[in-house]
């Protein structure tokens, strides 16, 4: 694009103007565009609670027996009637102490460390054909239900503001929230890295009949 | 074009190529019209019908499209993957693209709630939380920023997911396809934090969409100020309602998922959220219970791309070992190449241009004898990380952890030419 002759010239020009430029686009309001959020339209789009601390979480409360009735109505279809699933649908309920076996059951009782993030959750995307439209009344009493339906809360569980964030969740401490990795080091050897008779296929897709068509139309293959 | 792709990545020969089109009108009926009777005489020496003819003229197409014998090339699915396709995966058919630019049509999708279509003239982004001035923008006001275009990948950590366990889909698409790479172009998300003004408590932003799933991430403010882009055009135009339209963030070399789609809203704030997509997915499962949350970076990875099950040989004789190779770390430093299954390695030839949290191709010429053969690729980034093998990985963490699997593919290669996937020792 420049010629190098003329670069060096040229890049010093740039620094100094985008000096200038990034100090003055420090000042906030420096564009001036948009307009200033409102009250009103942030009250209404402020949806979310904190999973930790359940910061953010509305007015409001729910029961255990509100929510199975409320589960009955907008959520068994996909997750049956207690929470065990249906067809590929996430089961919410069960998993206890698998987290460590060859099948783990990852569930809102054996896994989710927070249970405001439950209400969070329910609150924003659920149900899945009409996400956001329960009351948070309702979605205080399915998070009392799936709770119980794990034995995480009593029966007389009476979901809010305040009594969620203390629900101590079975794998509140089971996750490492800074990342470990690199986790794996290697040289790049570039010859004889190993003995040629110690390569050995373990395992291959050749014949395993999982994959879907690669031409053509789309694959029209049922689950299995 | 066409001899050249026949020649090199998709040797059917005329037969095959007629076969091909056989399918597509047979199978398909993409509009295209009835093809000329076949000339007695084969094209050379006779010209081809299409040479004998006048073709429809410009704004035929006003806008454009492939040709109706590339109506193969497509997004997959793996319908056994996911309870329906609203929350789900599709796969770019990395064995037919060429470069390191991905077509905004087959540019691999991930949705959480389906694509909403979304009027941009009533969508608005919100930045709010830990701000002096809670501001509200349309599509005009964001367009309006200075703005700028870089080129980066977005990859779903759970590319390659499938093969924790064992080799299981013989596929290029199916096991790599959850990458593909664009040309952005947007504002820096720092000119938008400054113009609102950053609190000096703040340390996160929740970064939200506004699709059904309201689907939100937490991302240290850090990151935020460094290389995020709030985008509007992909490849030039305007995003495809898939990858976001009118709006998404761009994070790049994180996961897939924190690049929010149909963004809203952002909002700054002292701690992360913890939401459902930190907590209970887009988190790694260890072999002793603990999940690793906060997995963004997407480690050093490569995949060679020719061939593949897809594109097989097609005889003993030369070739060019093609691929692909990229790291959330910056720039990709070298690849090498083995043929023998990871006994001894070449370095292959890198491509201009080599673009940081890009894709950067590879080439290595290859005279193949005929026998069988294994071939592999291995990166290392520019902080000198060395791609691991799969067993590697297990060691470290076992084969729940769903996500982040960025191991050495190894393709094996039968004497007729067919390739499988398959994991070795």
């Amino acid at each position: 694009m420049f010629s190098s002759r003329k670069r060096p010239l040229l890049l010093s020009v740039g620094l100094v103007v985008a000096a200038v430029t990034f100090a003055s686009a420090a000042e906030p309001g420096h564009y001036g565009y948009g307009k200033k959020a409102t009250p009103e339209q942030i009250a209404g789009w402020d949806i979310d609670a904190r999973g930790d601390d359940g910061a953010g979480l509305p007015p409001g409360k729910g029961t255990v027996e509100r929510g199975s009735e409320v589960f009955v109505d907008q959520c068994a279809v996909c997750h049956g009637t207690f929470g065990e699933g249906e067809g590929r649908f996430p089961k919410l309920v069960g998993g206890a102490g698998t987290l460590t076996n060859d099948r783990p059951e990852l569930t809102v009782g054996s896994h989710w460390p927070f249970a405001p993030t439950l209400w969070d959750y329910i609150n924003r995307a659920m149900p899945m054909p009409a996400p956001h439209t329960l009351s948070a009344d309702d979605v205080y009493a399915l998070t009392a239900y799936i709770l119980n339906l794990n034995d995480t809360v009593p029966g007389e569980f009476v979901a809010d503001r305040d009594s969620l964030p203390k629900v101590k969740m079975p794998n509140r401490d089971g996750f490492i929230w800074k990342d470990p990795r690199p986790d794996t080091i290697s040289k790049p050897c570039m010859s004889a890295c190993s003995n040629p008779a110690d390569i050995k296929i373990i395992s291959t897709a050749e014949g395993k009949d999982l994959t879907p068509r690669t031409t053509g139309p789309l694959d029209t293959m049922q689950p299995k | 074009m066409v001899s050249k792709l026949a020649g090199t990545q998709n040797p059917l020969g005329r037969r095959g190529f007629l076969k091909l089109g056989a399918a597509l009108t047979g199978g398909l009926a993409l509009g295209a019209k009835p093809g000329h009777a076949e000339p007695q005489t084969a094209s050379p020496p006779a010209d081809a019908p299409w040479s004998q003819s006048i073709g429809p003229g410009v704004v035929d197409r006003p806008y454009g499209r492939p040709a109706d014998t590339e109506a193969g090339v497509i997004r997959r699915n793996v319908p056994w993957l996911t309870a329906g396709t609203e929350s789900s995966i599709s796969f770019s058919p990395l064995q037919d693209l060429h470069g390191i630019i991905t077509p905004n049509g087959l540019f691999f999708e991930r949705h959480h709630a389906g694509r909403p279509d979304i009027d941009p003239d009533r969508h608005r982004l919100m930045i709010h939380g830990l701000v002096e001035r809670p501001l509200v923008l349309t599509m005009k006001d964001i367009v309006r920023f200075p703005s700028v275009s870089r080129i980066h990948f977005i990859e779903c950590p759970a590319n390659g997911g499938m093969e924790w366990r064992a080799a299981q889909v013989n596929s290029l698409q199916f096991n790599h396809g959850m990458i593909s790479c664009a040309e952005w172009t947007g504002v820096r998300l720092s000119t938008l934090l400054e113009e609102v003004g950053v609190k000096k408590e703040a340390q996160w932003a929740m970064v939200e969409g506004a699709d059904g799933a309201h689907m939100n991430r937490s991302l240290p403010l850090n990151k935020c100020l460094d290389d995020c882009l709030v985008v509007y055009a992909q490849n030039g135009e305007a995003l495809r309602p898939e990858q976001g339209y009118p709006l998404r963030l761009v994070v790049p070399g994180w996961e897939g998922n924190v690049n929010i789609k149909w963004l809203r809203r952002i909002k700054l704030g002292d701690k992360p959220w913890y939401t459902r997509e930190e907590t209970s997915k887009y988190t790694d499962l260890m072999p002793d219970g603990t999940s690793r949350g906060f997995t963004w970076l997407i480690d050093a990875k490569s995949v060679i791309t020719f061939p593949c099950p897809e594109k097989p040989l097609d005889g003993p004789g030369q070739y060019e070992i093609r691929g692909l190779a990229w790291t959330g770390n910056g720039k990709v430093k070298r690849v090498d190449v083995s043929t023998d299954g990871g006994v001894n390695w070449q370095s292959a030839r890198l491509h201009e241009p080599v673009l940081s949290k890009a894709l950067t191709k590879f080439t290595m010429p290859w005279r193949w004898d005929g026998q069988p053969a294994l071939l592999e690729s291995r990166v290392i980034d520019e902080t000198g990380y060395v791609q691991p093998t799969i067993t590697q990985l297990r060691k470290e963490r076992g084969s729940n952890s769903v996500y982040h699997n960025n191991s050495i593919q190894t393709w094996q290669v039968k004497p007729d030419g067919s390739v499988f996937d398959v994991q070795l020792a």
